[in-house]
């Protein structure tokens, strides 16, 4: 199949899929990125959403979608997932559904779900080899109760469950866990990471995977301006400098063999991307935590130099 | 002869399933092998899928059914429980799924047999329920089932019951019916209703905020659960014009002229039946109504059959901790405001798939017929034999307990 790959934004297809005046957040990185997604995918496609913050954007009786939709719930988005591209396979092999009438199946679901509650149906579903998308935005926290501690809040992050206090300055002591290496690990056909500040990126991304069939799932940077503490107009930007300090790794894997897509020519400091946000301003005052602070920036550089992609 | 868990794959066999989401629990696991084995042979062409947990399952079989297809799955006891949150999103849903629930004891303490405790933690869901006494039972209900959870009035699924062991691994003469004829009473799933295709996009399982638009949709399901009863009636009529079998929603077991009443449900019932025969022989006036259709509760036929009885026993193999008997309170409920109404005892027996001997019916019978003429009745009755008392206490000194209480 020939793969429509574009060379910039202007490119884009000029159709929305997603209909604006959602109830998400002024600023939500993760709508961006899903209304980009959804003009990689088109319309004839079903998402199965898991609960999080996009199971408000179909309120009764309105929805924002130009595609099907069905809510499941948190944990099970990928079990719903298969249930439906059964039924289409079965009811096309029997002859009953016109072959046009055909959907793309595709998961929808906050990083509370993909790397926490719903792991062992992600994990079920991409193991099985089903035939799906999955779309995971990840603000790296519970955003939709608040902003919780989630598997995907980096270490140092303050949330409602991490809150720094003089007992434990730190804020959230865990590190966020690697779930681009997890799914991997099921050797899937496709993989990608991909961020609502790359938009020729990510949509090059979604047209490389139509050629295969199996698991094809995308880890999406969300900037959430709640949660992070950050202004709503401020969301691409801070989107673009987690890829330009190299804390958000843009990158894609075929079965298994791993491919870095956007390589910063000059890492900026981790400190340019923190410095911005509300959820990491107890690192910098009353005191600066000088010996923290070196550890982010540590283990982003240990990750590149991994690859030797900094030396 | 065949298995209860084979009965229910023959009944799966004969509807022709198009989606089987599939995960093991004991001892309903016999159920989904001889599917797999049928698929992988050639003699049903369904998608069977192995999931990762009874939660993913149920989100499996529902989103096939929400698809338009023809789902069934399987489960049991814990099984069932992990997975009880899609039990009320599937019911939302309105999907015709149908499931077969093998009843066993809850943990902890974990254990293998049967009590009720795990199907009716489901009768709030929206599901509908029948329960079985035989293995033929078990492959006509799951035909019936199919039939009244995908009529456009229903359109609610179903869970179909039977007893672990003493039905699912026990052998019994079950007639299978031609796929023809099967055929005839039960056509192919073809839904007028929501279901996902590119020309016709929607949202299914919404979020609604307030309570009139959230109360709108949970009486909805109400009344389709209650329309089911009209739809069961006639489902049931048909079923025996087809095949010579009669289901109604009571099991009404010399009932007529009975004075004293024993109200049981699944496999236990035989065990009923047989003490209600030899309290005949011995010259009294006992029935036994087995209650089939659990949900929707047919409350109109509970009061017909009771109306005018002296005294009613409600056995239940359950116990609601700090309660009692589920369905006691059910059956009291649906005859509170009735004139001549019977007096109605509890207990409680065959938990975790304890035997109930003879003495303990004996016991029951003599209790009805002292409440028959007393003005107060007694209090929920825990059965307990002094035999099973005395190898506990026994186990008890094994176990290094000292003193029995």
């Amino acid at each position: 199949m020939a793969l429509a790959r574009i060379k910039s934004i202007k490119d884009l297809p000029p159709e929305e899929n997603i209909l604006t005046g959602t109830t998400a957040c002024a600023g939500c990185g993760g709508l961006l990125g899903l209304r980009l997604c959804l003009k990689a995918l088109g319309r004839k496609i079903v998402i199965v959403n898991a609960a999080g913050c996009f199971t408000l954007l179909v309120i009764y009786p309105y929805t924002p979608f130009a595609n099907s939709w069905l809510y499941t719930a948190m944990a099970c988005a990928p079990a719903g997932a298969q249930g439906i591209r059964d039924a289409l396979d079965m009811l096309l092999k029997k002859g009953r559904l016109d072959p046009a009438e055909d959907l793309k199946v595709v998961v929808l679901t906050g990083d509370g779900t993909a790397y926490d509650i719903g792991l062992a149906s992600s994990s079920g579903a991409i193991h099985r080899n089903l035939d799906f998308y999955y779309i995971c935005y990840d603000n790296e926290a519970y955003g939709n109760t608040g902003f919780q501690r989630s598997g995907a809040t980096p270490f140092a992050s303050s949330t409602g469950t991490t809150p720094p206090g003089i007992a434990s300055p730190i804020g959230a002591n865990l590190s966020k866990k690697d779930l681009f290496a997890i799914w991997n690990s099921h050797q899937p056909p496709y993989l990608a990471t991909v961020s609502p500040s790359h938009p020729v990126d990510l949509f090059n991304k979604f047209k490389k995977a139509e050629q295969f069939k199996g698991p094809k799932l995308f880890l999406t940077l969300a900037p959430c301006p709640p949660g992070w503490g950050i202004d709503p107009c401020r969301s691409v930007k801070l989107a673009k400098l987690a890829v330009e300090t190299g804390v958000w790794a843009l990158k894609e894997s075929v079965y298994g063999a791993v491919n870095h897509t956007v390589i910063p020519r000059r890492f900026k400091p981790v400190e340019e991307y923190l410095k911005e946000q509300g959820r990491f301003a107890h690192l910098f005052k009353p005191e600066r935590q000088e010996e923290t602070l070196r550890k982010i920036q540590e283990r982003v550089d240990e990750y590149w130099k991994g690859y030797q992609l900094l030396l | 002869m065949l298995t209860g868990n084979a009965a229910a794959a023959w009944g799966v066999r004969l509807a022709e399933v198009d989606v089987i989401p599939a995960f093991p629990v004991t001892p309903q696991t016999e159920i989904i092998e001889t599917l797999a084995k049928w698929i992988a042979d050639g003699n049903l062409d369904c998608r069977f899928v192995t999931m990762d947990s009874e939660h993913s399952m149920i989100t499996a079989a529902g989103a096939a059914s929400a698809t338009g297809a023809r789902a069934f799955t399987a489960t049991s006891s814990q099984g069932l429980l992990y997975g009880f949150e899609m039990l009320y999103n599937v019911a939302g849903w309105r999907v015709p799924l149908v499931m077969v629930n093998v009843s066993r004891g809850l943990s902890a303490p974990i254990t293998l047999e049967p009590d009720h405790n795990d199907v009716l933690a489901a009768r709030d869901s929206g599901f509908l329920q029948i329960h079985c006494e035989t293995c033929q039972e078990v492959l006509d209900s799951i035909l019936m089932a199919y039939r009244v959870a995908e009529d456009e009035r229903v359109l609610l699924p179903a869970l179909v019951n039977m007893d672990g062991f003493y039905l699912s691994f026990t052998r019994e003469p079950v007639e299978v019916p031609a796929v023809e004829t099967v055929r005839q009473f039960l056509p192919r799933y073809q839904p007028s209703h929501a279901f996902f295709k590119a020309s016709q996009p929607m949202a299914q399982g919404v979020v609604v905020f307030g309570g009139a638009e959230y109360s709108y949709f949970k009486y909805q399901m109400h009344l389709a659960s209650l329309k089911a009863l009209t739809v069961y009636n006639e489902v049931y009529a048909e079923f025996e014009t087809v095949f010579g079998r009669s289901y109604d929603t009571l099991d009404r077991y010399l009932l007529d002229d009975a004075e004293y009443v024993l109200v049981m449900t699944n496999s236990f019932a035989t065990l009923g039946k047989a003490a209600v025969k030899r309290a005949r022989e011995q010259g009294l006036k006992a029935g036994l109504v087995r209650l089939r259709l659990l949900r929707p509760f047919p409350e109109e036929d509970i009061r017909a059959a009771l109306h005018g009885k002296r005294a009613v026993a409600v056995i239940d193999q359950n116990i609601s901790i700090g309660k009692g008997g589920i369905l006691y309170a059910e059956i009291a409920s649906c005859l509170v405001n009735m004139t001549r109404k019977p007096r109605l005892l509890s207990f409680i027996g065959g938990l975790g798939g304890k035997n109930i001997s003879p003495q303990e019916f004996e016991f029951i019978i003599t209790k009805l017929r002292e409440a028959a003429d007393r003005e107060e009745v007694e209090t929920l009755q825990l059965l307990y034999t002094e035999e099973e008392w005395n190898e506990m206490a026994s186990s008890k000194r094994l176990a290094g307990k000292q003193g029995v209480t």
